[in-house]
């Protein structure tokens, strides 16, 4: 045994965050840390790499008793880690990063010319083909994220902890990601997987193990589950599978109902061509398209935090107004954004403020909405939408990740608008909240509320959208609708426009 | 309210401890007279001597709660004093120059705040360039000489007595109290600690940001108007080489120790106030006890560093640990009976 | 005054006999009150002596001086008068001053060039002036006891070392005279009034029976703070400084303060007859010309001393 973890726990003040957890790593497999947030993944980490000291238990590597006290030491023992936010200094050259703090030196001073050939060798096995000289900030998440692993595999080379690599990659990004991490196993390394994404976790991990509220609930062979038994252990509850939900209540004349808005020529240079979209009642309208295509540019030239050049947009009333984020409020738009920690969240304070902000700004800072008014509206939204808190006043950056994107919702349920833009609303967050969101934008739509939902997933769209328009380098190149929405057609979409010779830039 | 007290309770502490240690040295501390209808004694010069640094301290207090910071307090001080001496000398009323001056503050305010929320300048360039290029203002308008003027209403403001007390300490009271509600009462508070926690996504909420950070800095200038006036009319004179020269380092300091964050968002004016009071406390406390000028700094600068030490959350989490250790030893000794 | 011109022109047997001289003046800014009054004299005593007078202001560096200096150089003029901003630095365009024949005459402050680079120094003896405040004090309180306190300069400025070693110096030595605090006021009013106020509680009052301020101005702010206090400044509490600005004078007027000794800006009086001697027949002055450190008390007529010096810049 590699890696073997018993009797583990660790309390905080108020909450005992692990409980008597085991946990075990062979050399040469991949193994998934798998919960709901808050279920004890990442406290079971720090203590494994000497951020937290454990009150009790024992962990022991190679047979070795071992407590690491930073993570550092962690390191020298051999256990590495690369964050989703990869911990690298964006501004040096990715030499720099993968030599930092051992450079050949020569005369005392770094040899520049001895630290790229290191770097170089370092970056061998991965198939990287990339200028080691050039700063790391210049390549994309994934190149960063291969070149934080092979820091970590030089430094470390025992246990390796990839803690949710992929959650900001793309899935060609991915698959590069997955060879990297199939030849580290095949070289005998124990990789331990956390992530949210299930069908990951089926394709590359070979055994799992389950934590929930603090405990070990299994540890199962990776091909002897189902997803259903999953994410039952996950949950704790028979659920239906969540995401695999097919839309029944898909309405494929969603088109036929009252218009809502009509945006015409809407664009800006360098970020979407102009594009037209009309919004009806009630209906989820679904973006997809690749990393980069434009989704959630679209969506900011819609709220305008972006500026549209020319264009214009009317309802049955006439003009309306969108050029900044406050003239889209007056005008009945929501945006809950895609970065929650930078755009969504106001970290410090309560959830009780987090979730009357919009409501608060909307009706000016001469009329301020009693105490008495905003408890009740932050008490009926805690209710309605499960949001799990102690109490109103706790500080939202608190919160994990799916109960923040529940309070940036109810912020905008508060203003009741006709039109709720959506960028990205599950991610990051736990298999429960997710099927919870999914369901929230049902109910808004029953009520007559237009949604527009921006999505990476394409199952995600169609549980939810009742038709979906197709992004492909920065341009909107396409619409599916009622049972035309697949994930297939999808895929082909995107791939049709690949090949269609328009898209090739004489057009432009 | 009792929450509201619970975040002042350190800097009132604080406070409790400073006056007496100063009792050690100088016993007549806390003695009052009363004579001639006005209350005199330390804790009076105290809470006169401290308007200033309370009246900066109020305005920075929003600044800082925006993630901002305004250098140019000082300078401004100096540049209302002197629009005031000057309407003043050239035969104008004293409230047609207490006008002139906090309209010199609110334009000075007006300028910090557009170059931030405009320009997009960082906070602490932008009010760089008044603090420096402001004094050549002031002088300016003084004609590089101390611009005296007689006793009359205006010098009432820095010196005179209402009620038994110096006039400066209702100016300050009644401005933080008047702020303090004005951002409690209505939604400022929140919509201000909302932008400095987090700009974009307040902007996204639908929150005016720049608008907000412009009134900030506007405030800001106005609380250093008033400083300005106070200080000019209690010397009866505009000195734009010193007038102010170095407050906004102790209004920093005032916010700093009231406790709130020079990364932006929670704040109170109460307890920056306090920390007001802390630090003229500790001035004026140097001064009684009469040690040598050469200590004052000295002794300035490590009183500062033990409050901050001692408030300090890290410390805090140390001296719980310390406690904890040092509570669970007896029990863990054979003779430890207790539990 | 023309005649003189004249008659100096005659024995030095030039050529431009009716021309006037020209001298350069590099001021270093206009900082204080009490360095616009140079200004002002400085082109006052010029015009009465009918020197053609180039004024360059330096705004507090270095490199504008030298520029100007050498401007003055390549004008020709016949001097050249300096109020240095820094003290070093100054050798090499000294130099070439004085190859150029154009004697230098240094105002208020020093520089540490060799001796023999400049004709002479005008300035004033900070120590001196002390001594002067110091004298008055103990002539004035006589047998009696007296308890002093003192509004001391910037900490570690030389002006404030100086006039606290030379008060020390005049009343050494008498038992009666005692300094009992010490600190402070920065030279600013704000200054003096707020420690004049410390000084009050802690001494309360009435046993205090004079004060020295190492300036005029924080003895004004000093007298607003006894006053309110309910005391009579100049009467209850006796009040010397040093520096002669012309507020000082109009509270001597008012009797509330009681001496000031002169730190008179008139730098330019001293070298201009330095000058004069040397052009007429190349008489070498001594190296340092100690201006007067005048005391000023209520029986000087203040209110005239003040008519004189308000317009000055102060």
């Amino acid at each position: 045994m590699l890696l073997s973890i018993r009797n583990l726990s660790k309390s905080f003040p108020g909450t005992l965050a692990l409980d008597d957890v085991d946990f075990e790593l062979r050399a040469g497999e991949v193994h998934a840390l798998l919960g709901e947030n808050g279920a004890g993944k990442s406290t079971l980490i720090k203590c494994l790499t000497g951020a937290y000291r454990r009150d009790s238990g024992e962990i022991r590597l190679e047979g070795n008793p071992i407590s690491p006290a930073s993570t550092s030491e962690a390191q020298e023992l051999g256990i590495g880690t690369v964050y989703q936010e990869v911990n690298l200094l964006p501004n040096l050259t990715v030499a720099q990063n993968l030599t930092f703090g051992r450079e050949p030196r020569r005369f005392g001073l770094v040899d520049g010319r001895a630290q790229r050939k290191m770097a170089q060798e370092m970056l061998s096995g991965y198939n990287l083909d990339i200028d080691v000289g050039r700063d790391l900030g210049a390549y994309s998440v994934a190149i960063q994220q291969i070149v934080a692993i092979a820091r970590a595999v030089a430094l470390s080379g025992k246990v390796l902890i990839l803690d949710e690599p992929t959650a900001s990659l793309d899935a060609a990004e991915v698959r590069m990601l997955f060879d990297v991490v199939r030849d580290l196993r095949d070289q005998g390394l124990g990789i331990v997987f956390v992530s949210h994404f299930l069908d990951q976790v089926f394709e590359i991990c070979d055994r799992l193990t389950v934590l929930r509220n603090g405990r070990k609930i299994t540890t199962e062979v990776v091909a002897d589950l189902d997803r259903l038994t999953l994410i039952e252990h996950m949950l704790g509850r028979e659920l239906e599978e969540a995401t695999e939900h097919e839309a029944a209540q898909k309405d494929p004349h969603s088109r036929s109902r009252p218009e809502l808005l009509r945006f015409e020529g809407i664009g800006r240079d360098g970020v979407v061509e102009p594009f037209d979209m009309t919004v009806h009642k009630g209906e989820v309208i679904g973006l997809a398209g690749l990393l980069g295509s434009g989704r959630t540019e679209s969506a900011e030239l819609m709220f305008g935090v972006r500026a549209s050049q020319g264009g214009r947009t009317r309802d049955a009333d006439g003009p309306v107004a969108h050029g900044n984020p406050r003239e889209a409020i007056q005008s009945g738009f929501g945006f809950a954004p895609e970065d929650r920690k930078t755009d969504g969240i106001v970290a410090d304070l309560s959830v009780r403020e987090n979730i009357i902000l919009a409501l608060q700004a909307h009706r000016g800072w001469t009329r301020p909405i009693p105490r008495s008014e905003q408890n009740r509206l932050a008490d009926e939204y805690i209710a309605k939408l499960d949001i799990r808190t102690s109490d109103a006043e706790k500080a939202i950056g608190d919160l994990s990740g799916g109960n923040q994107q529940k309070v940036v919702l109810a912020r905008w349920l508060a203003m009741n608008p006709r039109f709720l833009i959506l960028d990205e609303p599950t991610r990051g967050i736990d298999v429960g909240a997710h099927a919870e969101i999914l369901r929230l934008i049902h109910e808004m739509t029953g009520q007559g509320m237009a949604v527009l939902v921006i999505s990476s997933e394409f199952d995600e769209l169609i549980a939810v959208a009742d038709r979906v328009i197709v992004l492909r380098d920065r341009r909107h190149t396409g619409e599916l609708s009622g049972s035309d929405v697949t994930s297939d057609a999808i895929v082909r979409e995107i791939a049709r426009d690949d090949a269609d010779p328009r898209t090739q830039r004489g057009a432009a | 309210m009792k929450r509201s007290f619970r975040r002042v309770l350190p800097q009132l502490l604080t406070l409790a401890a400073l006056m007496a240690l100063v009792t050690l040295f100088f016993p007549q501390f806390l003695s009052i007279d009363y004579a001639g209808g006005r209350l005199s004694g330390p804790v009076i010069d105290v809470l006169k001597r401290g308007a200033p640094v309370a009246l900066l301290a109020v305005g920075m207090t929003l600044v800082i709660a925006t993630r901002g910071i305004d250098l140019s307090v000082g300078t401004i001080m100096a540049i209302s004093g002197a629009v005031a001496a000057w309407a003043l000398s050239s035969g104008w009323g004293a409230g047609p120059a207490v006008i002139l001056a906090v309209g010199a503050g609110l334009v000075c305010g007006l300028w910090n705040g557009c170059l931030v929320a405009i320009v997009g300048i960082q906070p602490i360039v932008a009010t760089l360039i008044l603090m420096t290029s402001g004094r050549g203002i002031a002088q300016l308008i003084t004609e590089g000489r101390i611009l005296t003027f007689d006793a009359g209403p205006f010098a009432w403001l820095g010196s005179g007595i209402l009620l038994g007390l110096p006039v400066p300490v209702f100016i300050w009271v009644l401005t933080a109290v008047g702020v303090a509600a004005l951002m409690r009462r209505t939604a400022l508070g929140l919509l201000v600690e909302s932008i400095g926690i987090n700009r974009s996504a307040s902007a996204l909420a639908g929150v005016n940001a720049t608008v907000l950070l412009i009134a900030v800095y506007m405030a800001s200038g106005l609380c250093a108007a008033l400083a300005g006036i106070i200080a000019t009319a209690d010397i009866r004179g505009a000195d734009a080489n010193n007038a102010g020269l170095w407050l906004e380092l102790d209004a920093i300091l005032a916010v700093v120790i009231g406790g709130t964050s020079l990364l932006g968002g929670r704040f109170s004016v109460a307890a920056s106030v306090l920390g007001a009071m802390i630090i003229q406390t500790i001035d004026t406390g140097i001064l009684l006890a009469g040690f040598p000028s050469e200590y004052n700094l000295v002794i300035k600068a490590g009183l500062v560093l033990m409050i901050l030490l001692i408030q300090s959350p890290n410390l805090v989490g140390h001296w719980h640990f310390l406690r904890h250790s040092l509570r669970r030893d007896p029990d863990a000794s054979p003779r430890g009976a207790k539990s | 005054m023309k005649t003189t011109l004249l008659t100096t022109a005659a024995v030095m047997g030039l050529a431009a006999a009716a021309s006037a001289q020209t001298v350069g003046f590099s001021q270093i800014g206009s900082e204080s009150g009490w360095r616009a009054a140079e200004t002002t004299l400085t082109r006052q005593q010029a015009e009465e002596r009918g020197i053609d007078l180039r004024f360059s202001d330096a705004q507090q560096r270095q490199e504008n001086q030298i520029a100007a200096i050498r401007s003055f150089v390549a004008q020709g003029v016949d001097a050249i008068l300096l109020a240095p901003v820094v003290a070093t630095g100054w050798d090499s365009v000294l130099e070439e001053a004085q190859e150029a024949e154009i004697p230098v005459v240094l105002l208020d402050r020093q520089v540490d060039s060799s001796e023999d680079l400049y004709l002479t120094a005008v300035g004033s003896d900070l120590v001196h002036e002390g001594e002067v405040a110091g004298q008055w004090l103990a002539d004035t309180v006589g047998d009696q006891e007296c308890r002093i306190v003192e509004l001391q300069g910037t900490t570690g400025s030389s002006p404030a070392i100086d006039r606290a070693t030379g008060f020390r110096n005049a009343i050494e030595g008498m038992d009666n005279l005692e300094i009992v605090r010490s600190q402070t006021g920065d030279f600013t009013r704000t200054g003096g009034k707020e420690v004049m106020e410390s000084f009050l509680q802690a001494e309360s009052g009435n046993e205090i029976c004079a004060l020295y301020a190492h300036n005029d101005d924080m003895a004004l702010g000093a007298i607003q703070a006894i006053t309110e206090a309910g005391m009579d400044p100049g009467e209850d509490i006796l009040i010397v400084s040093i520096d002669a600005v012309p507020d000082i004078f109009q509270a001597m007027a008012n009797g509330d303060a009681n001496a000031t000794v002169e730190l008179t800006p008139n730098m330019a009086g001293p070298a201009f007859d330095a000058l004069e001697a040397y052009w007429s027949d190349g008489t070498e002055p001594e190296k340092f010309i100690q201006t007067e450190s005048t005391l000023y008390t209520q029986d000087d007529d203040p209110m005239a001393e003040y008519e004189a010096r308000k317009d000055l810049g102060y």
